[in-house]
């Protein structure tokens, strides 16, 4: 199998006596969608956030592009292509859903110690950010300020502007949730196809969406990964059934 | 694209904009034709005091950086202007033999690349801290050095420094009160067009983003830090040079210009105006000097007027005069 862009190694994270990550490895290979389920609370968004470099793990090194990014802050993370979104959107409110995604193409490019010239009319920003809003829907919505747009369009935008990043790696902390039946259903068909550009770690409670589109599953109870592999081996593991599924799925 | 350029720029904030600077400009023209010239001190004042707030205002109102500690480079500035001038004066060399000055662009250099130092340094340690701590920081660092500027004899201490005769600017009259509000109004409006251009410019797109959200700021790959400390820096840069002018306004300059009192005051300018607008700190300084002179004539206790205006424009109008009156901010 092909080297894994994303890979963590014995990741451990305490919040006093709570344990939110327990010795947690896993791995992310180019074209896949590898989604990690889990009850809530069991410690997914704590884990994304050590993967991006917004906590720091108390032991345990993370792996990505071929570097040990551990040491790393969440901005040098981001430019070497961790595009992350985040469970409660996180976005410049005041800005418009075009700025934002300007922001990270304006990253992409390289310094932001430009001092004169004026964004609005800089086409080298201006273009490729319509073009991300555009491949997630958005492009109707561009001059609205973040902050006003509705729940799922906001999920939309994030989408649209860890595209525009670049990204080498996706990881969706809950892309779905918010969303209508009929947003959950083109998003899935989205993420279906972006799975070719850059590999995507799925953190998803949409339980339709994480078996229509992940290669392989990993379940998160208590900070530990109880069962790992493809869709199939899941649904049949009792354990997670026991654990997640629950009421004899 | 023109068009569109075009439209950006005739926006009712950038027409009140333009209203305040003529209104800036024709007040102490009228003043000089009905000779009382007292009026055109007074708004040399408020082009001062506007360039030092627009410089808190890159800082506080775009950055988000709520600095308590300005006054430091105001008097940094103001302390340029008054020791370069003595050293001129009295001919006695400065440091490494080099002499004063009472050239204006050079101790503007100076007074700028002083408070650059200074707020590199603060700033190295004051932008790892945020909210309340930051704004502590910033005070105290700007507290020591106006306990440093008293306990210093060597340029009047406590009593401050008298600069006997203006300081000069190349093909400027500066004695004449006209010629040297004309030469504080142009540097204002450099300081705004500065304002304007970085507020839009890549720069300005991340320090004003790190405002909103610096977790979506490190998401994109930009790391907030670098960004605020020389937004800090630049912004202590203005501040500086407005507080050289200052002290050339009134021939002197004394710890009065570095204390807290003077960092509040130019928060309160930028808050009484509107927070990151760019024509906030100029109607915040027209709202105050105006305030001061009315009322201050009235009463001495003007001050709690002003306190009853600044609690109104908190609770009521957040975008404080130009909120008011062009409504809210629009980032394009």
């Amino acid at each position: 199998m092909a080297e894994p862009i994303l890979r963590l190694e014995g990741l451990n994270k305490s919040f006093g006596a709570l344990k939110a990550s327990d010795n947690v490895s896993l791995e992310l290979y180019p074209g896949e969608i590898h989604a990690l389920i889990g009850p809530n609370g069991a410690g997914k968004s704590t884990l994304i956030n050590q993967i991006s470099g917004a906590l720091q793990p108390d032991s345990g090194r993370v792996y990505f592009a071929g570097e040990d990014v551990s040491e790393l802050g969440m901005a040098a993370r981001a430019r070497l292509g961790m595009g992350r979104t985040f469970q409660v959107s996180s976005l410049a409110g005041e800005f418009s859903a075009l700025r934002n995604v300007m922001l990270a193409v304006q990253s992409r490019q390289g310094s932001s110690f430009r001092f004169f010239k004026p964004v609005m009319s800089d086409r080298s920003l201006v273009d490729p950010a319509m073009d991300a809003l555009a491949r997630v829907g958005l492009e109707h919505r561009a001059d609205v300020p973040a902050a006003e747009l509705s729940h799922g369009e906001r999920r939309q935008l994030e989408i649209a502007i860890a595209l525009a990043l670049g990204a080498k790696a996706f990881l969706l902390d809950e892309p779905m949730a918010g969303m209508g039946p009929e947003g959950s259903k083109a998003l899935t068909r989205f993420l279906d196809g972006l799975r070719h550009e850059a590999p995507i770690l799925l953190v998803e409670h949409d339980m339709d969406a994480v078996f229509a589109l992940a290669d392989r599953v990993s379940v998160l109870v208590y900070g530990r990964i109880i069962a790992s592999g493809t869709v199939e081996e899941i649904r049949r593991d009792s354990a997670v059934r026991e654990a997640y599924l629950g009421e004899g799925a | 694209m023109g068009e569109a350029m075009t439209r950006n720029l005739i926006t009712r904030e950038n027409l009140i904009t333009l209203v305040l600077l003529a209104a800036l400009l024709v007040g102490p023209l009228v003043a000089v034709a009905l000779d009382e010239t007292f009026y055109v001190t007074l708004a040399t004042r408020i082009a001062i005091l506007a360039l030092a707030a627009t410089g808190l205002n890159l800082a506080l109102g775009l950055g988000g950086l709520v600095s308590f500690g300005h006054a430091a480079f105001f008097g940094i500035g103001g302390y340029a202007a008054g020791i370069l001038a003595t050293h001129a004066f009295n001919g006695e060399p400065l440091i490494f033999g080099l002499s004063g000055t009472k050239n204006m662009l050079i101790i503007w250099l100076v007074g700028a690349v002083s408070a650059a130092v200074v707020a590199a340094a603060t700033g190295l340690i004051a932008l790892r801290t945020s909210g309340v701590y930051f704004i502590m920081i910033t005070l105290a660092f700007a507290q020591m050095i106006y306990y440093f500027a008293i306990s210093w004899p060597a340029y009047g201490g406590e009593d401050g420094l008298s600069i006997f005769v203006r300081n000069g600017f190349p093909g400027v009259n500066t004695l004449q009160p006209l010629s040297f509000f004309l030469l504080c109004f142009a540097v204002l409006i450099v300081g705004l067009v500065f304002f304007a251009v970085l507020k839009n410019s890549r720069f300005g797109a991340a320090l004003q983003a790190g405002r909103q959200n610096e977790t979506r700021l490190a998401a994109v790959g930009i790391a907030p830090f670098r960004i605020r400390l020389a937004a800090f820096v630049i912004s202590a840069m203005m501040t500086a040079i407005a507080g050289a002018l200052f002290a050339d306004l009134n021939r002197f300059v004394s710890p009065a210009m570095l204390s807290w009192h003077m960092s509040g005051e130019l928060i309160v300018l930028i808050i009484l105006g509107g927070t990151g607008r760019l024509a906030g700190p100029l109607a915040g300084a027209c709202v105050y000097v105006l305030f001061e002179f009315l009322l201050g004539g009235m009463t001495e206790h003007w001050q709690l007027f002003l306190g009853l205006v600044l609690l109104g424009v908190v609770l009521f109008a957040r975008g404080g005069v130009i909120g008011l009156l062009a409504g809210r901010a629009h980032h394009g």
